[in-house]
């Protein structure tokens, strides 16, 4: 994946942490000696990613190539190369399914068919109002749960149809409010 | 009932706490090594323990860490592999997640025994929450005593913190690990150097797997001896398996090695058999880069004999007839599940999960996985197949990581196995599309 600066990815006011997550950056570049801060990058993208909208802007990661005193190509090479972070803005909720070979066993494929139909999309799209994105996402980690999705720092386990219906409902109402 | 030295405690409430988990003998090895061991002496007890690495290459721990290299004045690094993403192997989260004071416990008598003042865990970032429940119990440690300076008042210093990945399997590779840890892209490194000499940093670093890390507190608590007692022949000690697919009860088992496949896939006391009344059809044993094994060389061996939970017994035959222990990912297909199916969604894991470095695994694993989905999907021809096997040929062994070999093996297994799906998927197109090759059209005797 490449990033272009284009509006989308560039929309963003200049990203801040407060004070109590510069704090957190701090303890967090502490874990690694003197001169190797660069280690504490992908955490602090973590971070980077829950404060500012769930992605990482381009300002978002210039912002953390400055607190890490790094170049900013550093961070987009790593920004791109790992599939956790998003470097396009998604919906407000994400939904991450696992489709490889151990949850498919179970329904995977099904699932995400379900989810397809319900929410009128495809697999990488966000619905129209802007509220899910749906993904796939390979081995969770959660073989002998599945048929299971991803939904934040939420594993959802032992999914049927009938408890992804419930799940969508609850996280429309948690997040219709915010 | 097998012994268990992992996960005995794993289901006391409140075990996730320190004083639950002291109070139940948390610890103990910490006590033990730093009071009354050298570290040599603790690596002298891993050694005669037999422990061989639970990431999946089994390789003896002992004697990976006499590999250390100790340079005057130079650090070392004990790297805990929490990467776990080997599909079908959930088995580190459950550790973690359940008792993670028992991997801290690991890391400090293990980064003694090494000589490191300063270890890691890099888990995987997907589990998010897992960290934050190790790195509780990582400050409650530090609260207590067991880690800071001067562990004990015995002079050992020891910090220990947990970083995560950000959803690459290829991290789990320990120099891809390594480069994910510096903060840059997991690409892994050309060998040698290998890290016991240039890892972390450029320092001398051992790279040890979650379950692999844990097993050091019954081998210091109890003696390298004692924990070799278990098992058979180089198979010692105990193993989780994280069973899952087709089974009555997936979930994670620790069994003594040397339990026989038959009575852990059908006993009630393990997986209870295979879910729905269904027969099996075929079996990964461990995680999705082995070899597949069909229905009858699964509980028995080509020769006849019983076939075991332990590293050779389950690579008898060699890659004609048997697979390996690998992680303990133990997958388990009914008799509905279509193989092709199956060959191509893992081809396609490997394809996304390809770092990019090496053309042969680049390319390849893309090519392979083209080819699968055009059979799996009614498109293919009959020499897509032993074109499936030439490709796999120029991967092999001609990358700088294992992940080029691990797409490739499962596909050949596939093939040799059960060729005749695939066969059946390029003159059935039409029902190749819209079914799956079960029972009904398999000549392959079924247990």
């Amino acid at each position: 994946m490449s990033i272009s600066v284009t509006h989308n990815n560039t929309d963003q006011a200049e990203p801040q942490f407060s004070a109590e997550k510069l704090v957190e950056v701090q303890r967090i570049i502490n874990m690694f000696p003197e001169g190797k801060q660069k280690s504490a990058l992908m955490r602090i993208l973590h971070l980077a990613e829950e404060e500012f909208g769930g992605w990482l802007s381009v300002p978002t990661m210039n912002y953390v190539a400055g607190l890490l005193n790094i170049q900013p190509i550093e961070v987009y090479e790593v920004a791109t190369f790992y599939t956790m972070f998003n470097i396009e803005k998604p919906g407000k909720v994400v939904l991450e399914v696992c489709r490889t070979g151990p949850c498919m066993l179970v329904g995977s494929d099904q699932i995400i068919e379900h989810i397809e139909q319900k929410l009128d999309i495809k697999v990488g799209q966000t619905s129209a109002d802007g509220m899910f994105t749906l993904k796939t996402a390979e081995c969770l980690g959660a073989c002998g749960y599945g048929p299971m999705l991803q939904c934040g720092k939420h594993y959802h386990e032992h999914l049927t149809p009938a408890k992804v219906d419930e799940l969508l409902d609850t996280l429309r109402k948690e997040h219709s409010e915010k | 009932m097998g012994r268990k030295l992992l996960l005995e405690h794993a289901n006391v409430p409140g075990i996730e706490t320190f004083e639950v988990y002291r109070r139940n003998g948390g610890y103990r090895s910490v006590e033990k090594a730093l009071k009354t061991m050298s570290p040599q002496n603790v690596v002298e007890e891993v050694q005669a323990s037999g422990l061989r690495g639970r990431g999946g290459a089994g390789f003896p721990t002992g004697m990976k860490w006499s590999f250390l290299a100790k340079p005057e004045g130079v650090p070392r690094y004990l790297l805990c592999n929490a990467d776990e993403s080997e599909p079908g192997t959930f088995k580190d989260r459950y550790l973690m997640e359940k008792i993670p004071h028992l991997l801290i416990e690991g890391m400090i008598t293990s980064s003694y025994a090494l000589g490191c003042n300063q270890s890691y865990i890099y888990i995987r970032g997907e589990y998010m929450w897992v960290l934050e429940i190790v790195e509780k119990a990582i400050a409650e440690a530090y609260a207590n005593g067991f880690l800071g300076k001067n562990i004990l008042g015995s002079g050992y210093d020891l910090d220990l913190a947990i970083c995560p990945g950000g959803g690459a399997y290829i991290c789990g590779e320990e120099t891809a690990l390594i480069e994910s840890l510096e903060g840059k892209r997991g690409n892994p490194r050309i060998k040698p150097p290998f890290p016991a000499v240039k890892g972390l940093w450029g320092c001398p670093t051992v790279v040890n797997n979650v379950e692999s890390i844990a097993a050091v507190v019954p081998i210091v608590n109890d003696g390298g001896a004692e924990y070799a007692k278990i098992g058979i022949g180089k198979s010692t000690g105990t193993k989780l398996i994280s069973a899952c697919g087709n089974l009555v009860k997936p979930g994670v088992y620790e069994i003594e090695l040397g339990l026989s496949v038959e009575e852990f896939i059908y006993s009630d006391e393990w997986c209870g058999g295979i879910a729905n009344g269904k027969k099996i059809k075929a079996c990964v044993p461990g995680g999705s880069s082995v070899p597949i094994l069909p229905a009858n060389l699964i509980t028995k061996t080509a020769e006849g004999t019983d076939r075991l939970m332990t590293y050779e017994s389950l690579a008898e035959g060699g890659f004609a007839s048997g697979s390996m222990l690998g992680s303990g990912g133990f997958i388990v297909f009914d008799e509905d599940q279509c193989i092709v199916r199956n060959t191509w969604n893992f081809a396609r894991f490997y394809a996304h999960e390809s770092c990019g470095q090496c053309s042969p695994c680049r390319e390849g694993t893309g090519w392979m996985e083209k080819v699968l989905r055009r059979l799996e999907y009614g498109q293919g021809h009959m020499h897509d197949i032993d074109l499936l096997a030439e490709i796999n040929k120029k991967i092999e062994g001609n990358t700088i990581c294992p992940l080029g070999d691990a797409a490739a093996w499962p596909v050949a297994a596939a093939i040799r196995h059960f060729r005749e799906e695939f066969e059946w998927h390029v003159t059935h197109p039409d029902e190749a599309v819209k079914r799956n090759f079960g029972i009904a059209s398999s000549h392959m005797p079924l247990v």
